[in-house]
């Protein structure tokens, strides 16, 4: 069995689409931390809340600086048409060719159900994974463990600042 | 297992006695039709327990699903600041189809509410702050969707329903636990 990426491991890069002519890969966003969040399925009801729920906390998110994907095996069509029912406000990206390439490489894939799991990434300014996190695929994770990494996160940095400063000062 | 991360006050929507065994306590957006589903249900799991049951009602507007959800729950705060929260927050559920100003100001009208007072409270946003609170202590606390419920402070993550809710309810009672050491 795929295990999930675990903290400290260079989050593997790459490059999908977000609508029909648009890509985003992940080096493009180096500079702020990423929240990753792979989901098994556009419209089924669980997933619906979870991306609604990121969409609210949205604000929150960009306290942090930091930029969210959505990331699933729908299509960008589907996707397209997901995002607008829910007025989503983030890319959602569509690891759809080869199927769930991105979600292997994460250690996400459920090989039996041909989706991914309900896994959440907090990769860093410099591409690192920070913080991993694998719910029950029934289990809607919330926004919690994410909002408390960007926190950790955005403490450590400043922790390393504090010391690098001082080493100067010295 | 989550937790409540904020625990219940004197500020929140309560209704029953702080010596009760059991809190409930909904995080609910007034315009999800699961949340509608739920509040008939709450009464039931409410009147079952009688004294043994405390309730609290917070704010978890998912308003870019539910354009009226955050203007509900700032008519729902308006009648609370009036001592009216419940009649209000009964009232829009039991009219969810119907959910607008409108029905708003109807309501305050049958609490003899002022209607130019909502109105003004509603377009000045006089009680967005407290559920914008409500909101991310919810997100804090692990809320994941509407409705959440939380039993003496743990997250439920069974079904919204009567008799799942009652069983779980059940085992937090003092008794109950009594019981099951006699049992053991």
């Amino acid at each position: 069995m795929a295990h999930i990426l675990a903290p400290g491991i260079s989050a593997p890069d790459f490059t999908l689409p977000v609508t029909a002519d648009q890509s985003l890969s992940l080096r493009d966003l180096r500079g702020r931390p990423v929240v990753l969040a792979f989901y098994p399925a556009d419209w089924s009801p669980v997933c619906g809340d979870q991306m609604a729920l990121y969409n609210e906390v949205h604000p929150e998110f960009q306290k942090y600086n930091a930029e969210v994907v959505g990331i699933s095996v729908d299509g960008v069509w589907c996707h397209a048409a997901f995002a607008r029912d829910r007025s989503l406000h983030f890319p959602l990206l569509a690891d759809f060719e080869p199927k769930g390439a991105v979600a292997k490489a994460y250690g996400v894939y459920r090989e039996k159900d041909g989706i991914s799991e309900r896994a959440l990434f907090v990769i860093d300014e410099e591409g690192v994974i920070f913080w991993s996190y694998c719910s029950p695929i029934a289990v809607n994770p919330g926004a919690e463990g994410i909002l408390e990494a960007l926190e950790n996160l955005k403490e450590k940095r400043l922790s390393d600042d504090q010391a690098q400063s001082s080493r100067r000062a010295s | 297992m989550t937790k409540l991360k904020v625990p219940v006050a004197q500020a929140d929507h309560i209704l029953g006695e702080e010596v009760a065994p059991v809190t409930l306590v909904e995080y609910g957006d007034y315009e999800c039709p699961h949340c509608g589903h739920a509040h008939p249900i709450v009464q039931s799991v409410r009147k079952h327990f009688g004294e043994q049951l405390r309730f609290v009602f917070r704010n978890f507007p998912l308003t870019q699903i539910h354009p009226h959800a955050e203007m509900a729950a700032e008519g729902a705060e308006f009648a609370g600041a009036k001592g009216r929260f419940w009649e209000m927050h009964d009232g829009i559920f039991q009219n969810q189809s119907r959910l607008g100003t409108a029905l708003l100001v109807e309501l305050a009208g049958q609490l003899r509410l002022s209607s130019d007072e909502l109105t003004t409270a509603l377009e000045n946003h006089e009680y967005l702050s407290r559920i914008k609170d409500d909101f991310m202590g919810g997100v804090r606390s692990g809320v994941n969707g509407t409705p959440t419920f939380f039993i003496n402070s743990v997250r439920y993550d069974g079904a919204p329903e009567f008799e799942e809710l009652v069983e779980a309810i059940t085992e937090q009672l003092p008794n109950r636990k009594g019981e099951r050491r006699h049992a053991g």
